[in-house]
């Protein structure tokens, strides 16, 4: 099995040399070699996106958009030119849909606050889905009480999928938002998104995607997709924390009221009255997270010079054989069994508590998380405290695996 | 930092058979303490004959850390005054958290908690119990409230 697997086309996917470009790959960890496998919680960064970062730091660091000498031209020009990247690695329509936000969690409260708070009114419905990550639960929730409208949950089925059907049936003609995530971070799977903003467009719905855990793992084109609005972090992709993006569509963040007020935000400002910015700078209001952007920038930038399809593939073949020799183990539950999912694996060892399973590994050199992973309701459905889950990204190999199969059958043992 | 100080046979042994584990009837004071971080719950019920703790019990889901240390806690406060029982808990969190605090023979069985110390992610596993304990030392005749670490 593992032979057929490492045939996959992932064969032509170069690991060792991508893993060169990842330096903290090269540490050792109470002795041992490290194997990262908590991706899902934050990706490495490239030699290319520290560089780039020190660069800034060290030879054009000012403020943007202000003033008229050189550095802060400079630091415009890099700050600029990151949106840029960012505006074509998601075919964005312009810049005017890329707003820098700190993460995906600031998105959705932005979206949250500056969309829907305006808009709802009491009895209207928000529609989240059973795997949604706390990001994606509590603004709602927050935005529900404001407002006075309901928060509805499509359930999950027991492989943990989200389907169409499903969704619809918990759509009524006071739907006004359907937030979903395009994968799930505690269980990996792959909604059905295309499905979905179709199905919420034919009736009239704004579509707000939580695309955190979709974006180092798939090809995202926000406009093919159809989405009103689709947030991602920077550090799940290879990229500085601290820095993310909201994608809204240019006819609904024009109409939005700014989200926050300060500097950069206004075009004049008096006593009696202030002119908001342009977008996408009406929502970026403050000094930006400068270095944070120009670092996302570098991470869009080493992303497109691999060969995609083929990382993706290697994600893959990893993802199989995880599951295959995981599951295969008598001990072993898998929490998350959907037909398609990114490289997330969660599950559960008989006798041995995650957060003991974590210990464990990490005494072997080995990083999974261990815990609820920000999604409680999800543990609860599947009736557990917490999972363990190994996430893979592309510079992960299957040697990494087979310590993490050898480990979490020592731990077995120990608790035998 | 060894794993085998941390998975010591007491501790491995009280987490497969933990003692004085399930309810108890006409309790005097129920506590429950909650590890928000892992998800670690428990509920530790006392029944008291005068100053003394007559009888305890915990139920609840947990790590073998926080599981062990609760089963160890039970056995040595059972028969203790209140007093005797809160110094206890202020030895135990002291042996949990400092380096340089001696391992007290006297402390017997619950000795084999001071591994956790080279863990410091897992320091919060073993004192849940005990500032559960505390909290129902320290209620009197509160109804029944919750603790929390973090």
């Amino acid at each position: 099995m593992n032979s057929i697997l490492k045939q996959t086309p992932a064969s032509i996917f170069d690991v060792e040399a991508t893993r060169r470009d990842f330096p903290i790959l090269a540490r050792q960890i109470n002795g041992k070699p490290l194997a990262y496998l908590d991706n899902a919680a934050s990706a490495q960064r490239p030699d290319s996106v520290i560089q780039a970062l020190l660069d800034y730091q060290r030879r054009h660091h000012a403020n943007v958009h202000r003033g008229v000498h050189a550095l802060s031209q400079e630091a415009t020009a890099l700050f600029e030119s990151a949106r840029e990247r960012l505006v074509r690695f998601i075919n964005a329509g312009s810049i005017r849909e890329v707003v820098f936000v700190r993460g995906t969690t600031e998105a959705i409260n932005l979206v949250a606050q500056s969309y829907a708070r305006p808009q709802l009114r009491a009895g209207d419905e928000v529609l989240i889905t059973g795997l949604e990550h706390h990001a994606n639960i509590v603004p709602w929730q927050m935005l529900c009480e404001q407002t006075g409208a309901k928060l509805i949950v499509a359930p999950i089925d027991t492989d943990g999928e989200v389907h169409v059907q499903t969704v619809e049936a918990a759509m009524s003609p006071r739907t006004r938002i359907l937030a979903f995530a395009h994968a799930s971070n505690a269980l990996g799977t792959l909604l059905p998104v295309e499905a979905l903003i179709a199905s919420a467009k034919a009736r009239g719905i704004v579509t707000v995607v939580d695309g955190a855990q979709a974006i180092p793992h798939l090809r995202v084109d926000v406009r093919k997709l159809g989405c009103d609005f689709y947030a991602f972090s920077g550090h799940k992709m290879f990229g500085p924390t601290g820095i993310g993006v909201l994608y809204g569509r240019e006819s609904l963040l024009e109409k939005m009221p700014p989200w926050q007020g300060g500097g950069d935000m206004i075009l004049t400002v008096s006593f009696a009255k202030t002119t908001y910015n342009a977008l996408p700078y009406k929502f970026e209001a403050g000094t930006p997270n400068i270095e944070g952007a120009i670092g996302l920038g570098a991470a869009v930038d080493y992303m497109t010079s691999l060969d995609l399809d083929a990382a993706h593939a290697h994600e893959a073949a990893l993802l199989a054989c995880a599951t295959q020799k995981l599951s295969a183990m008598p001990a072993v539950r898998l929490i998350g069994t959907a037909r398609r999912k990114v490289s997330v694996v969660s599950f559960v060892v008989e006798g041995v508590h995650p957060h003991d399973l974590g210990t464990i590994l990490d005494e072997q050199g080995i990083a999974i998380r261990t815990g609820h992973h920000c999604a409680m309701p999800v543990m609860e459905f599947f009736d557990v405290p917490a999972t363990a889950r190994a996430s893979f990204a592309f510079y992960n190999t299957f040697e990494e695996i087979d310590r993490l199969v050898a480990a979490v059958e020592s731990a077995r043992r120990l608790f035998a | 930092m060894e794993l085998a100080d941390l998975y010591r046979d007491v501790i491995l042994d009280h987490n497969r058979k933990p003692r004085n584990f399930g309810p108890l009837a006409r309790a005097d004071a129920a506590v429950e303490g909650f590890n928000p971080l892992c998800g670690d719950r428990l509920t530790l019920r006392l029944r008291f004959d005068g100053e003394k703790i007559e009888d305890v019990k915990f139920e609840g889901k947990g790590c073998a850390i926080s599981t062990a240390s609760a089963s160890l806690m039970t056995e040595a406060i059972k028969g203790k005054t209140r007093g005797e029982a809160a110094h206890l808990f202020e030895r135990v969190h002291e042996l949990l958290t400092d380096d340089r605090a001696p391992i007290a023979e006297d402390l017997g069985k619950l000795a084999a908690l001071s591994g956790v110390r080279e863990f410091p992610a897992r320091v919060k596993c073993a004192s849940l119990c005990w500032h559960t304990l505390s909290s129902a030392l320290n209620a009197g005749a509160t109804p029944p409230a919750s603790v929390s670490t973090e």
